[in-house]
């Protein structure tokens, strides 16, 4: 399937002279979820408001479905569903009129059924006669998704969605996320939650310093940089690593009770062998053993120190 | 033309205007009637007419203009100016409206609001001194045409403020002078020859001649050159929107 948003040498320098993004190039594929990463600061935001023709950009294009951000904002912005970071609502506007202006105001015939529909799905029903100031953090969040929404939008940028938002909420906003995914929406986010992106995205983007550093489908991502671990829970407490062992770069845990192996899935072979040789050699014993796989949350902080 | 865009703003601003109707209607309606004690009843008895009008009648068209004015500067410079101070504009720029569609739908609603504003004010001086409009269409078509032209003003006044200070300040600073001495509570004849010339540098004289010959017959300046004063103003409000819009100015990073 082909790219539905494509970014070529895309580049800004803001007025104050600061260059938030470096010639970016990224594509989106359509049907996708994609989840951009980055620290503050990275320029995700950046990026997200040039495509959506908030900010301008100093260089470079950007296509969505085909149409130039710039040349054909009408047809571009028109598939664009944006939910910014910033909670920015009419406060003494009604839900439902806010709701409904969105959608007058991406061009659509007004539809009831629709926006109520819509309404339905965020659990803002009841609320749709409230004045927005009279909504909690949450709701105003849900609403603002439930503006983006008002207009059917073929793409749907989420600006860090879950900032500020529940447990529960979270979950039913990546149960949302899904759904829409399941009618053919792609779906574009950043997060600082990792954790989210792992469970949630098909592809991970990773920006730092206005450049994207990595470009990965996820379970690529998790497999080719996923680092492991080997833990031995030894029979009996050591108190230092024994020199025979010193090449494989041991660490002691739970106060000598636990030897930790750490490895790199990346590599044809793994010298496990040669260590459990070597172990028995010495006379260590053990009555039990885990492997565990790198999170991409430490994946991710791997990739941020190797950049600096 | 994204028409469904552009109802939605004129609906949404028309709206903001209706839950405030009360304060926007009552308080113009206060000011003038104070006007009309003040400068009417008990300054105007003791001057005579100008040209044949009576002075509580003479500055009708002044109040109205003064009015018509301020409002549609406030009305037009809020109404943008308010979603970029609380960052709501993100959705006006993310959507598929053309700057032209975006001048129409505000600018719209805005001198929507204060050209009824005006018929208000005018129902109201109806009250005080008896009013005679010779020419109703040309009055018409002034209020219409300085609304618009003010309210394109405000527009670029709120694009370009960047806090509510400089809101408030272009207005009161520059604004307000230049209505009080164009000629709203006198005639120009009625200044030294020397203040006379520098009036007419003062756009507003033209406005407020023009308007005021739409009631009754008479003005400082010809009214071709009040109608074209007017249309010039308007063209270079006008050339200045589409400057800002052009260049981006203040509304994108
Ligand atoms: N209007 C602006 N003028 C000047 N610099 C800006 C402007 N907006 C953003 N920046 C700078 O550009 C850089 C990228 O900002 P951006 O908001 O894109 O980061 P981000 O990745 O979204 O961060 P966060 O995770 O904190 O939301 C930052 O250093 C920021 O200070
Ligand atoms: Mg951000």
């Amino acid at each position: 399937m082909g790219a539905i948003i494509s970014v070529s040498n895309l580049a800004k320098t803001y007025a104050s002279g600061f260059r938030a993004l470096k010639k970016i190039n990224l594509d989106i594929r359509r049907g996708e979820i994609f989840a951009l990463l980055g620290p503050n600061g990275a320029g995700k935001t950046t990026l997200i408001n040039i495509i959506c023709g908030i900010v301008n950009p100093s260089e470079g294009a950007v296509r969505a479905d085909g149409h130039d951000i710039i040349s054909d904002y009408r047809a571009a912005r028109s598939l664009i569903g944006l939910v910014p970071q910033e909670l920015t609502t009419d406060a003494f506007e009604t839900v439902w009129a806010t709701v409904s202006f969105s959608r007058g105001l991406f061009g659509k015939p007004k539809d009831p059924d629709y926006v109520e529909k819509v309404l339905r799905d965020l659990s803002l029903w009841d609320k749709k006669d409230n004045k927005i100031i009279t909504l909690s953090g949450g709701m105003k969040r849900r609403v603002m998704i439930a503006k983006a929404l008002s207009h059917e939008p073929q793409i749907l940028f989420l600006d860090e969605p879950t900032a500020g938002v529940d447990v529960e909420l979270r979950r039913d906003m990546w149960e949302m996320v899904r759904a829409l995914r399941e009618t053919g929406v792609t779906i574009i986010l950043t997060t600082h939650y990792i954790q989210e992106a792992e469970e949630m995205a098909d592809r991970i983007g990773v920006i730092n310093h206005g450049e994207i550093i990595l470009v990965e489908e996820k379970a690529e991502l998790m497999r080719k940089l996923g680092r492991k671990q080997l833990a031995l829970q030894l029979d009996e407490n050591l108190d230092e690593i024994p020199t025979e062992l010193a090449g494989y770069g041991l660490e002691l845990a739970a106060g000598g009770g636990e030897l930790v192996y750490t490895y790199d899935t990346q590599t044809e072979r793994t010298d496990i062998t040669a260590l459990l040789a070597d172990l028995n050699r010495a006379g260590i014993r053990f009555k039990d053993l885990q492997t565990k796989q790198s999170s991409l949350e430490e994946i991710f902080v791997d990739l941020l120190k190797e950049e600096r | 033309m994204n028409f469904h865009a552009i109802r939605a703003i004129y609906t949404f601003e028309m709206a903001r205007t209706f839950r405030t109707l009360l304060q926007s209607i009552v308080s113009p309606v206060i000011s003038t009637s104070l006007y009309f004690v003040v400068f009417g009843a008990a300054i105007g008895s003791r001057i005579t007419g100008i040209d044949g009008v009576s002075y509580g009648a003479f500055i009708v068209p002044g109040l109205i203009m003064l009015s018509l004015l301020t409002q549609s500067i406030s009305n037009a410079s809020f109404g943008i100016f308010f979603p970029k101070f609380t960052g709501t504009i993100y959705e006006l720029l993310s959507a598929p409206v053309s700057y032209v569609e975006i001048v129409i739908s505000y600018v719209g609603a805005a001198a929507t609001k204060s050209i009824i504003l005006s018929l208000i004010i005018l129902a109201t001086s109806a009250l005080f001194v008896p009013l005679e409009i010779q020419h109703p269409l040309w009055m018409l078509l002034f209020l219409v045409l300085t609304a618009f032209t003010f309210c394109l003003f405000g527009f670029v006044l709120g694009i370009w403020a960047d806090g509510f200070e400089k809101l408030q300040l272009v207005p009161f600073l520059i604004v307000t002078p230049l209505i009080f001495l164009g000629g709203s509570f006198y005639s120009i004849e009625m200044l030294p020859p020397v203040w006379q010339t520098v009036t007419l540098f003062n756009p507003v004289v033209y406005l407020i001649s023009g308007f005021r010959w739409s009631f009754y017959g008479i003005a400082d300046v010809s009214v071709g050159v009040s109608l074209g004063m007017t249309l010039l103003f308007l063209a270079i409000c006008l050339g200045l929107v589409a400057w800002i819009f052009k260049t981006g100015y203040r509304l994108k990073a």
